[in-house]
C-alpha cells in the first residue's frame, strides 16, 4: 500500500474524473432528450465498408495481423498519404495501425516522454490529451486559445511556454471541441518553433477530412516536419467508423518502432475485421466521405445561424462537426448551463469547461445529428436562453 | 445550383429560406435559381413518395421487356413515343442488352396490366416480342428503403 492507504496508484489518482460523468446519470433517467452532446457521426458506416468487414469474416480473416497492422492496409495508407498530402512514409517501418487515434495518442506520449517532460497543449482541447500525458509521466503545459483568434493556437504563445523540459507540442486541429482549423501560415510558424527548440510535434488529425471551404494542412507535410512529427489519424470520423476502432500513426522509423513496442505488448494488433473494412474505406470510400461532408456542411450553417440568432454567439467553425457558442450572456457557468438546459428543456450539450479552463463560458454543440433534431434543439435552446438572459 | 437541386430532390418541401441557410446563399439567389430550374424543365415536378401497401391500395407493377425493330431515320424514338403516350406506361427507357425498351407498367389488377401488354404493346407494328415481369415485393423505391430500419442508438454524451 502507498502511504495514503489507497489501492489505486498515485498516477491514476492524479487524473481528475471526467466532469460529465454526472450528466450520464441524469440522462439515464430522462426521456425525450435531444442530444447535441455526441462526439461521433450519426451516419452508419457506408454499406460498402460494412460489407467488406462482413466479407472478411466470411473468408475467415479472424486471426491476429502483424503487430504493425495488415501490410496491405499500410501500403494503401502510404499511397493515400502520398496522394493527399505529398508525404511519403515507408509502409514497412513508418506506419502503425492503432486501435483508434485514442491508442495512438497514448502510444505517442508513452513512447517519447520521460518523467517530468513537458508537453505543450492548447486549451481547450480533446479530453484525452491531458490524462494521457499525466499517465505517461509527463507534465501538461496549457496554451490558452480564445474566441478573438477563433480558437487557433499561436506559435508565439507556444514559444513563450517552452522550458528546458519541453519535449513536445500536441496539436489537435481541426479541433474538438471548437471546430477551429489552423491556417497554413501559423502552422509554418509553429514548425519553425519546433525546429528552433528541437521539439517533437504530435498532431492529431482525425478530423482532417471534415473541413468546410478550407483546405487541411497536414503538419508532417511542412518542410522538415516529417522527421519531427507523429501524425495520428484514423477512420472514425471521416468514414463514420467509430465502433470499428481503427486509427494509425505515421512517423519516422525510430518513433514508430518505439510505439510498436508498447502496442505489441499491450494490444497485439488492431481488430482484423476493422482493418479489412478500413482497407475498403481507403480504396473506395471517397464518394461516401464527400457526401457526408456536404451534409455536415449544411447542418453546420443551420447550427451556426440558429445559435447566433438565439444570442449564443459563435464564430464560424471550419472543421470537425462542432460549434462552440458563448453562453456568457446568460451569466451561468458552462456546467450550470448544460445541466439546466438538460433538465429544463431536454437538450444535451457538453460544457466547454470539460475541455480546459479556456472552454469556460462556452458549450460544445455537435451538428452530426439530423436536421429535424437540430431544428428542434435550436427551438428549445431559444426558449431556454430567453428565460435565462442575464438581467 | 446543383446543391439546391440535391436538397429539393431529397425533400421537395424544403423552403427557399431553409435552403438559403443550408447553402450559405441569399434567399433571393435561391428563389431565382429555383424559378429558373422550374422554367427550363430542370425541375419537372414535385411529388410525394407513397408506400401504398400501408393503406391497402392494390397496385400491380410490371417491368416489361420490349424487343423492337428500329425504324429508318427515327431509330427507337418513334416507337418509344407510341408507347410512352399510354398513361399505363409509368416509365420508359431505352436499354442496352438482349432487349431494347424497358417499360414500367402500373395498373390496379393483373388483368389490367396483362391486357395492356397484350392488346396495346405487343400488337404494335415494330414490336417483335415482350416479356412481362410482375413485381412481387418492393424493397427499395427511388433510394428509399420501404421497411422500417432499426437505428442503433449512440451514446448521447461523449466528449
Ligand atoms: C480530437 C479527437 N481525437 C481522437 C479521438 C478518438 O478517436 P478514435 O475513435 O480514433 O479513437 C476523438 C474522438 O472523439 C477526437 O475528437
Amino acid at each position: 500500500m502507498n502511504p495514503e492507504g489507497s489501492p489505486i496508484s498515485r498516477r491514476v489518482r492524479e487524473v481528475s474524473p471526467s466532469g460529465i460523468r454526472r450528466f450520464f446519470d441524469l440522462l439515464a433517467s430522462m426521456e425525450g432528450v435531444i442530444s447535441l452532446g455526441v462526439g461521433e457521426p450519426d451516419f452508419v458506416t457506408p454499406w460498402r465498408i460494412r460489407e467488406a468487414g462482413i466479407y472478411s469474416l466470411e473468408r475467415g480473416y479472424t486471426s491476429y495481423t502483424s503487430n504493425y497492422g495488415l501490410l496491405e492496409l499500410r501500403e494503401e495508407l502510404a499511397s493515400y498519404l502520398a496522394g493527399r498530402y505529398g508525404i511519403s512514409y515507408d509502409p514497412h517501418r513508418e506506419l502503425l495501425i492503432t486501435v483508434g487515434v485514442s491508442e495512438g495518442i497514448d502510444l505517442a506520449l508513452r513512447a517519447v516522454l520521460d518523467p517530468g517532460d513537458e508537453v505543450i497543449i492548447h486549451d481547450p482541447s480533446y479530453v484525452s490529451y491531458v490524462p494521457c500525458t499525466v499517465l505517461a509521466g509527463g507534465v501538461f503545459v496549457p496554451v490558452p486559445t480564445n474566441i478573438e483568434n477563433d480558437f487557433r493556437v499561436r506559435a508565439q504563445d507556444i514559444e513563450k511556454r517552452i522550458t528546458p523540459k519541453t519535449k513536445a507540442i500536441l496539436l489537435g486541429y481541426p479541433n474538438n471541441p471548437t471546430g477551429a482549423v489552423m491556417d497554413r501560415e501559423e502552422l509554418v510558424k509553429i514548425a519553425q518553433v519546433a525546429q528552433r527548440h528541437n521539439l517533437l510535434v504530435i498532431s492529431d488529425e482525425v478530423y482532417d477530412r471534415l473541413v468546410y471551404g478550407v483546405e487541411h494542412t497536414c503538419f508532417a507535410s511542412l518542410p522538415g516536419m516529417k522527421e519531427r512529427t507523429i501524425l495520428l489519424s484514423g477512420f472514425s470520423k471521416a468514414y463514420a467508423m467509430t465502433g470499428w476502432r481503427i486509427g494509425y500513426a505515421a512517423a519516422r522509423e525510430e518513433i514508430i518502432e518505439a510505439m510498436m513496442k508498447i502496442h505489441q505488448y499491450t494490444m497485439m494488433c488492431a481488430p482484423t475485421m476493422g482493418q479489412m473494412a478500413a482497407l475498403e474505406a481507403l480504396r473506395a470510400g471517397d464518394a461516401d466521405v464527400e457526401q457526408m461532408v456536404a451534409e455536415y456542411d449544411q447542418r453546420r450553417r443551420i447550427m451556426v445561424k440558429g445559435l447566433n440568432d438565439i444570442g449564443l454567439t459563435c464564430f464560424e467553425p471550419r472543421g470537425a462537426f462542432y460549434t462552440f457558442p458563448s453562453i456568457k450572456g446568460t451569466g451561468l457557468s458552462s456546467e450550470e448551463f448544460a445541466e439546466r438546459l438538460l433538465l429544463e428543456d431536454k437538450v444535451a450539450v457538453v460544457p466547454g469547461s470539460t475541455f480546459g479552463q479556456c472552454g469556460e463560458g462556452y458549450i460544445r454543440c455537435c451538428y452530426a445529428t439530423s436536421l429535424v433534431e437540430i431544428e428542434e434543439a435550436l427551438e428549445r435552446m431559444a426558449r431556454f436562453v430567453k428565460r435565462h438572459q442575464a438581467r | 445550383m446543383k446543391e439546391i437541386l440535391r436538397i429539393l430532390e431529397r425533400d421537395a418541401r424544403t423552403t427557399p429560406q431553409q435552403i438559403a441557410t443550408r447553402t450559405g446563399k441569399s434567399l433571393s439567389q435561391v428563389k431565382r435559381a429555383i424559378k429558373k430550374a422550374e422554367g427550363d424543365r430542370t425541375i419537372l415536378k414535385y411529388k410525394t413518395v407513397i408506400n401504398w401497401d400501408r393503406v391497402g391500395e392494390e397496385q400491380v407493377w410490371a417491368l416489361v421487356e420490349v424487343k423492337v425493330v428500329p425504324q429508318r431515320d427515327v431509330g427507337f424514338d418513334a416507337i418509344a413515343e407510341r408507347i410512352y403516350r399510354f398513361p399505363e406506361a409509368r416509365s420508359v427507357y431505352l436499354v442496352s442488352g438482349t432487349y431494347d425498351l424497358a417499360v414500367l407498367v402500373v395498373g390496379s389488377t393483373m388483368q389490367e396490366v396483362a391486357g395492356f401488354v397484350s392488346q396495346k404493346l405487343a400488337p404494335l407494328e415494330s414490336v417483335q416480342g415482350t416479356v412481362t415481369h410482375f413485381l412481387l415485393k418492393r424493397y427499395k423505391e427511388d433510394g428509399e428503403i420501404l421497411g422500417v430500419e432499426e437505428r442503433p442508438k449512440r451514446v448521447p454524451l461523449m466528449p
